[in-house]
């Protein structure tokens, strides 16, 4: 039975969220496509801001008696239809909640969402609104590949991650290798690319994580200091070795 | 090519180009009027002029693809997509020139309506059909519009609408008509949009909608006609029924095509039909959406006065049917194949999506579809 599950697990395509979008150029985008949980996170950030709003506005025109009311009804409506089609066509597929989670719509090929695209998906949340709490929207988002509720795949629109990080991940740059203290074994490129991850990733660890995690590595460890003297394998740091000879491949002499 | 040092050769490119595209789309879009001094100003910002915004876009794919082949860093691969995703936005995402609300409204909506009209006609039947056969049934067996509408609900129409009343529908005075319009508003679109968006469950949703909202107002009709409040019921809902109920009919019709894309989808994946007729699908919805508004604003400021007499009221109802039926059945005509091609040419141009295709070349593959199916045809044994 664990060998039929393995099997079939090993047949399917690896589980993704990215999404490749190929593009005249000749390459590939890739779009990380947000799942229900960020997604209703964003959906709770706008229903709290509309609420905020509909309530300070109740206080201002509830004074004005029944025109307030009749006000307050025709701005309820707006707010429940137009506010997210506004905000995703006017800033750049980004409601104020989407912003804070730094989510945004795009059309499928990458493309900023307009007008057509941003009705329709808002309109049908009608239905993926059913039966309760987006009901029909989380089953329609589970079965297929890109977490699209029914709107989304009706208007041909995702919904995506987008990269705010704005500190670029520097490698540490620590001593060059000597010269002649080339890496102990050929590495294949994708060995040196994860080398280099992971210099790059080396300041969210901490010494002693890095230095187990290094130590998968170390039969491509340089034995060699800069000085070009013997590194004392056993207590010397591993992690910092690692760095050192990411800095020798991506080429820093 | 190590990788330190393809960085460090191109990495000033790569900051400008960040820098230029970084701009929001409305300065970019102001930078589309060449000339002007905002466009100057801008583009000293860009320390790039925009023409080259294509040139300097491929140079970065170009980059990217050099460091996914070489296997460079992720962070830098993370990077220069980042700038690709930006300038594939700001060269293939230009805002799609729709050719204006006027536009739309003279000629448009109403060709739009027509060229769909099988979905609006069965949309029609789905809703009229059962409003009609329900008022009549209930002159002959009056105790049927309990079986659609409950006692206490009729009652409570029954009172608004009793002769006695000073204004009609539901009880208020002056002050209330803003109160009623913005609660027609926000009831009578959501019902069209409900309507709009059941289609989506292969078109049941709209079907059930169309039959229900039929019924229920046929029963209501059919009550108030029976009791004699002919004069209060059909004097009120004269002025704004044609703008409502042809708003319901669209909405229903949009239901109805999304239902049948669905459906039927051709030789097409169902979402992809669903997709290609989308932009038809939601001109209709802006149709109802439109008539169910002005529905909404004639039936609080108008229909519930009982100053003008009720002959005037009844005039003004056929008045406004008229108009709305000749509106969708004569409006933009004899325009419309050129009014279409000059809105689709325009697009084409203006959203760089593709290549503006001509209908010469069109008829061309068109015919060498053909040539193939005949050869293919004459092949066969």
């Amino acid at each position: 039975m664990p060998r039929l599950i393995n099997h079939v697990l090993k047949s399917l395509p690896l589980l993704d969220t990215l999404r490749t979008v190929p593009i005249p150029e000749g390459i590939e985008l890739s779009l990380k496509v947000a799942g229900p949980m960020p997604r209703a996170r964003a959906w709770g950030f706008d229903l709290l801001i509309r609420m905020v709003i509909l309530l300070a506005l109740g206080l201002i025109l509830g004074a004005l008696g029944k025109v307030g009311v009749g006000l307050m009804a025709l701005i309820g409506f707006f707010l429940e239809w137009a506010y997210p089609v506004l905000f995703e066509v006017f800033r750049q597929g980004q409601t104020p909640g989407k912003r804070a989670c730094d989510l945004r719509v795009l059309h499928e090929d990458g493309t900023p969402v307009q007008w057509r695209a941003s009705v329709a998906r808002n309109l049908i949340r009608a239905v993926d609104f059913l039966p309760v709490c987006y009901g029909f929207g989380l089953i329609a988002m589970l079965m297929n590949r890109d977490f699209k509720r029914l709107g989304d795949l009706a208007a041909g629109t995702i919904v995506v991650h987008i990269d705010t990080s704005r500190a670029s991940k520097r490698m540490p740059v620590a001593p060059p290798l000597a010269p002649n203290a080339a890496p102990q074994m050929a590495l294949t490129l994708t060995e040196q690319r994860a080398v280099i991850d992971f210099a790059e990733r080396r300041a969210t660890w901490s010494t002693e994580r890095a230095n187990e995690l290094a130590a998968y590595a170390s039969a491509a460890l340089p034995v060699v200091n800069s000085n070009n003297e013997p590194v004392d394998t056993e207590n010397a740091n591993a992690a910092n070795r690692l760095v050192q000879l990411a800095n020798f491949l991506v080429g820093r002499r | 090519m190590k990788q330190e040092k393809f960085e460090s050769q191109y990495l000033a490119r790569w900051d400008q180009f960040e820098r230029g595209m970084a701009l929001t789309p409305k300065q970019r879009r102001t930078l589309k009027t060449d000339g002007s001094k905002t466009a100057k100003a801008i583009d000293a910002a860009f320390a790039w002029p925009l023409e080259q915004l294509p040139q300097r876009y491929r140079e970065i794919c170009h980059h990217l693809a050099l460091a996914r082949d070489r296997h460079y860093s992720s962070t830098l691969v993370e990077r220069l997509e980042r700038l690709v995703l930006m300038g594939h936005q700001a060269l293939y995402g230009a805002q799609e020139i729709s050719g204006g609300v006027g536009r739309f409204l003279r000629g448009g909506l109403p060709r739009l309506v027509r060229a769909h009209s099988g979905y609006v006609v069965a949309s029609t039947l789905l809703f009229f059909g059962p409003l009609i056969a329900c008022i009549i049934a209930i002159q002959y067996f009056p105790d049927f519009a309990y079986l659609i509408v409950s006692p206490d609900q009729m009652a409570d129409v029954q009172q608004m609408y009793a002769p006695g009343n000073p204004r009609l529908g539901i009880q208020r005075d002056a002050s209330n008509d803003f109160l009623m319009f913005g609660f027609y508003v926000a009831n009578n679109v959501r019902i069209d949009f409900q309507c709009f968006a059941g289609g989506l469950l292969f078109g049941v949703g709209a079907i059930f909608f169309l039959l229900f909202n039929g019924l229920s107002i046929g029963a209501i009709a059919g009550h108030l006609t029976h009791v004699g409040y002919i004069e209060t019921f059909w004097g009120f809902v004269a002025g704004h029924s044609a703008f409502e109920l042809t708003g319901i009919v669209l909405s229903g019709a949009a239901g109805l095509m999304l239902g049948m894309a669905l459906v039927a989808p051709g030789r097409q994946t169902r979402f992809a039909a669903v997709k290609s007729r989308m932009p038809a699908i939601i001109g209709v919805v802006y149709g109802a959406a439109l008539l169910t508004f002005l529905a909404a604003f004639i039936e609080a400021f108008w229909s519930a006065s009982r100053v003008p007499p009720v002959q005037v009221k009844y005039a003004v109802g056929v008045a406004l049917w008229v108009v709305t039926l000749a509106y969708f059945i004569f409006v933009g005509r004899g325009n419309d194949v050129a009014g279409e091609q000059a809105i689709g040419r325009k697009k084409m141009g203006q959203t760089a999506r593709g290549p503006a295709i001509n209908a010469t070349e069109v008829s061309e593959v068109r015919q060498v579809g053909q040539v193939g199916q005949v050869s293919r045809a004459t092949n066969a044994p």
